[in-house]
């Protein structure tokens, strides 16, 4: 047992009305690091926040702090403290009494109180500020009373739920600065939730990615971004391209129809595989030798520092590139990528893949209704099978009700040639799918399986 | 000329809703047995109004509307308030099915309240008096309570009552220390309100208050006015009835334009 | 774990099951039991049908909410409408006034109409029986009528100019089917506490005229209990239906408690 662990996650998990919005929740955190929950809304960040701070209780699993487990310890008398995303400063308390209250609850001398609020006033910049209404505060001044509140207590791990996310650009810039020195000068673990990237990069010592209810990657932000280990972090975390690819060899790698040399190794041979490419990691250049390919330059817009540029290579896929110059639009332009800038992720899977049962010579049962499928011929009515359909067999229609599976498209990746979607059915089944048409998230489409494009296999 | 019509119609109109009680109030001025004599300006039936003219029955009348409506605010402040809070934390089916039975007294004809009540205590064989016109007036008067704190409670940030806990304050620390001190405003608007529909309660009251002599103020005019006509003393004690919900009123919306206001600020 | 605050509004759920649920329920036994035997029956309601007298002021009575929900929207409408035009909304005080005799107990007020009668020595009967009914109920049609007009958000009004409506067309098919709503819940907030009122109409017409609710307060009174919870239950039966009819959420966001 490691002594530097203060809170211990062990297989937590947690469901609302029959949804798992948690599952199986491993995760260690130092004492005095700023872990970084991060992900998009509903992954399960803030409810992870809740079990910790005692707001929730979990399904399963254990929440160890300093080795024994404190599940069932109300939250009053767990030594966190909690940053609220809308502050929750109580209105009819003055700033002084907000920072006072959980001090004067465990019945702190009054002097002793007095002396630490104004320290914490003096620490967050507000001292001429305790006498007043919190409510004719600003957003920033609030979120300052709220931190305030919650450090003066002194507690072992300081939990933010998402506290910068309701203020302005410039002011949420200036307090991630503030946030990050008061985290150094206190030695306090931080555990912070965030949707917003590039917040969870500049702030973090440890970000961990989570996506419908799970854990995907954990680590410091550097290898985070430049190892994400599959699409979706890799989409997440900063700008990419992800291309479909296959690993030929051990630092070989085919993508964009070229082959490229890459630092990775122990994928195997001829494996499909995915690949990021980051747009800053794209070399441009005017004259083609010295490149591997080339393109034609679609469009080019400033970014402030830098110009972005999409462009057609020659084997009709589209990158996204940024660089310090411009180049002209329908230009062509010679690219190189290195081997160091090329992150090859294992694929999570090659083809759908489902759960079924065989209904007769022409049907199977799938997701619980009845499909025509013609491979259904060569099992015994009654048979468990596992039903695959490659992601460009699966046929999207517009409306739910043409389709077999009524969905709702849930997650969309460019792949440089096409759209890999991940559809949501209405039972809560994942459906990937990969084609040429351009889909929005959220769209409510209907999800089609062709008799003949289904294939089976025997489940012992 | 368009808009002088308007407002013709408008001034027209509330000048028949109120001659009635202009008249009454006007009159309560006067001595006359007969409601439209004026013999000359006096303020001796204020003056027998107070110094019991009317016989203990009419004071003893009066003091159980005030007891009553104070005990029924008092009590269905309490249980609606707390109620509100247990109902804003309720979710699905059980949430629904408590606003209905809460919407049940408001929609419910007096009428029917009052009867429904005097088949229950009937039944149960309980002896109507004080008590069971107290316990009428809390059941209706509660629906209101809890409709007016309920606003309130959904206008507080929901992690106000965690951050407490988050603090250190145990869940009824929380209750004293933050959220009742919230939803205080509403809670007395809520008592206010619960006063006036108590003191203007009439049907309810008649059949539930038994026939043991039990009068408050809207039973004792009735049975009065049964005998034939208006008594002269209940001139002035209509005056001050409507004097006194007038500033009622007054106080409620004044205190609910204060906390629209306050939501504005937010 | 954290304590369950939903569990807060038991107290009051037993509350309202002994004292709202259960005197709903009593009312329903009594009105289908023999009042000797205790026997279940419906004689209790076959008695109100061979009853002429019963079933002509039940008549009556529903003719009385007809006609007075009628005179109220026809009076209340036009004067909504006004005091719905920003002209005349820069203070909230005339609204007020026409909205504060809701809150006069009804008793009072119709001893003061009464005294009105009196004072201009005109005779009680049935024309005092409408002008009180209209006096007493027309606040509760302005009211939610005022308040579904003040709420039409004036860009309709706007759009349908812009598509060349004259006013008497905007008026006809923007203004009044959107203050529909509103309309409702004050026909609903006039004809369902008519049919019930009782004590009114005898003092305005010297005891000549009785409604549905005399009938039933009466019964109570002189100890026909399941008599008098059959025409309970038949009246409950009426403003069951109406409130079916109409739309419940209109009804329900203009009740008295949304004055304050």
């Amino acid at each position: 047992m490691n002594k530097d662990i203060v809170i211990s996650l062990q297989h937590l998990s947690k469901s609302y009305d029959g949804k798992q919005v948690l599952d199986d929740i491993n995760l260690d955190i130092r004492e005095g690091e700023f872990v970084t929950l991060l992900g998009p809304s509903g992954c399960g960040k803030t409810t992870t926040l809740r079990l910790i701070a005692g707001f929730l209780a979990p399904d399963g699993g254990k929440i160890l702090l300093d080795g024994k487990d404190i599940s069932g310890v109300p939250p009053y008398r767990r030594p966190f403290n909690t940053v609220f995303q809308r502050y929750a400063l109580f209105p009819h308390l003055d700033v002084y009494d907000n920072i006072a209250f959980g001090l004067k609850l465990q019945k702190v001398p009054t002097d002793e109180i007095d002396k630490r609020v104004r320290r914490i006033l003096k620490m967050v910049s507000m001292t001429d500020y305790e006498s007043r209404d919190v409510e004719s505060l600003s957003g920033g001044q609030q979120q300052r009373v709220a931190i305030a509140r919650a450090l003066v207590n002194r507690p072992r791990v300081l939990l933010l739920d998402e506290p910068l996310a309701a203020l302005d650009l410039k002011m949420r810039k200036d307090m991630q600065i503030e946030l990050k020195e008061m985290h150094a000068q206190l030695g306090i673990t931080f555990i912070y939730v965030t949707h917003d990237q590039e917040e969870a990069l500049t702030l973090s010592d440890t970000i961990v990615v989570m996506n419908e209810g799970r854990i995907l990657q954990a680590g410091d932000p550097v290898s985070i971004y430049n190892e994400p280990q599959n699409a979706f972090v890799a989409d997440f975390i900063g700008e990419s391209n992800i291309l479909n690819g296959r690993m030929i060899e051990d630092r070989r790698v085919e993508f964009l129809g070229h082959e490229f040399d890459c630092v990775d190794e122990g994928f195997g041979e001829n494996v499909p595989v995915d690949v990021v490419i980051r747009p800053e990691d794209v070399y441009i250049m005017h004259k083609l030798e010295g490149s591997q390919f080339s393109g034609t330059v679609k469009s080019c817009t400033f970014k402030g520092v830098h110009y972005e540029m999409f462009v057609d290579t020659d084997k009709g896929y589209e990158l996204m590139i940024q660089d310090y110059n411009a180049f002209e639009v329908g230009s062509t332009v010679g690219l190189l990528i290195r081997p160091n800038d090329i992150q090859v992720m294992r694929k999570e899977r090659v083809r759908n893949s489902f759960d079924a049962e065989i209904v007769d010579a022409g049907h199977i049962s799938l997701f619980g209704s009845e499909i025509e499928c013609a491979a259904a011929a060569a099992f015994a009515p009654g048979d468990k099978v596992r039903a695959m359909v490659d992601f460009d067999k699966v046929e999207l229609v517009d409306h739910q009700e043409d389709g077999q599976f009524a969905g709702e498209v849930h997650f969309l990746l460019y792949k440089g040639d096409h759209y890999h979607l991940t559809v949501l059915t209405e039972d809560g089944d994942h459906v990937w799918v990969d084609t040429d048409d351009v889909w929005d998230k959220g769209d409510l489409v209907g999800v089609n399986f062709a008799s003949e494009n289904i294939k089976l296999e025997a489940v012992k | 000329m368009k808009k002088l019509l308007a407002r013709g119609y408008l001034v027209v109109l509330l000048v028949i809703l109120y001659a009635p009680i202009l008249i009454i109030a006007i009159f309560s001025f006067t001595e006359a047995k007969v409601l439209g004599n004026w013999t000359g300006f006096s303020t001796k039936l204020y003056e027998s109004l107070f110094t019991g003219g009317l016989g203990n029955s009419m004071v003893k009348a009066i003091e159980n509307t005030i007891t009553i409506g104070l005990l029924a605010a008092l009590c269905s402040t309490m249980l609606g308030s707390v109620a509100a809070i247990g109902i804003h934390n309720m979710k699905g089916r059980g949430r629904k099915a408590i606003t209905f039975l809460n919407d049940i007294p408001m929609l419910n004809p007096d009428i029917i309240t009052g009867i429904s009540l005097f088949i229950l205590f009937v039944a149960v064989g309980v002896s109507q008096g004080y008590v069971t016109v107290l316990l009428a007036h809390i059941s209706f008067c509660t629906p209101y309570v809890v409709l007016t704190v309920l606003p309130r409670l959904r206008m507080m940030n929901p992690n106000i009552y965690e951050a407490a806990l988050d603090l250190g304050a145990t869940p009824a620390q929380a209750l004293r220390k933050v959220i009742i001190p919230q939803i205080r405003p509403s809670m007395i608007s809520g008592f206010i309100l619960a006063f006036t529909l108590s003191i203007d309660d009439f049907a309810v009251t008649l059949f539930t208050k038994g026939n043991r002599g039990l009068e408050t103020l809207s039973t004792y005019i009735y049975a009065d006015a049964r005998k034939g006509g208006l008594t002269p003393e209940l001139r002035p004690l209509m005056t001050l009835i409507f004097l006194a919900v007038l500033a009622l009123l007054i106080i409620i919306n004044i205190r609910s334009a204060r906390n629209n206001k306050q939501k504005l600020i937010k | 774990m954290t304590v369950k605050r939903s569990s807060w509004a038991l107290p009051y759920l037993i509350f309202l099951i002994l004292f709202v649920a259960l005197p709903l329920v009593m009312i329903a036994v009594y009105a289908f039991r023999n009042p000797q035997t205790g026997a279940f029956t419906l004689e209790n309601f076959a008695k109100f049908f061979s009853t002429p007298h019963d079933l002509n002021t039940f008549l009556y009575s529903i003719q009385v909410a007809f006609i007075n929900t009628l005179l109220c929207l026809l009076i209340a409408y036009p004067a909504a409408w006004i005091l719905s035009k920003s002209s005349f909304n820069r203070s909230k005080i005339t609204v007020m006034l026409f909205i504060l005799p809701m809150w006069i107990n009804m008793l009072i007020r119709t001893l003061a109409t009464v005294a009105l009668f009196d004072f201009l020595k005109m005779p009680l009967g049935e024309g005092a029986l409408y002008f009180g009914m209209v006096y007493n109920f027309l606040p509760f049609m302005i009211y939610p009528i005022y308040n579904s007009l003040e709420k039409l958000d004036n860009s309709y009004v706007e759009a349908a100019q812009d598509l060349g409506a004259t006013p008497w067309k905007v008026f006809w098919k923007v203004t009044v089917p959107l203050s529909l709503p509103g309309v409702w819940s004050g026909v609903l907030m006039v004809f369902m506490p008519t049919i019930s009122t009782f004590a009114i109409a005898e003092l305005l017409t010297l005891n000549k005229v009785k409604l549905f609710g005399t009938t039933i307060q009466e019964n109570i009174n002189n100890g026909f209990w399941n008599y008098g919870s059959a025409l309970a239950l038949i009246m409950l039966l009426i403003i069951g239906l109406t409130t079916l009819i109409s739309d419940e959420d209109s009804a329900r966001d203009s009740e008295k408690g949304g004055l304050i």
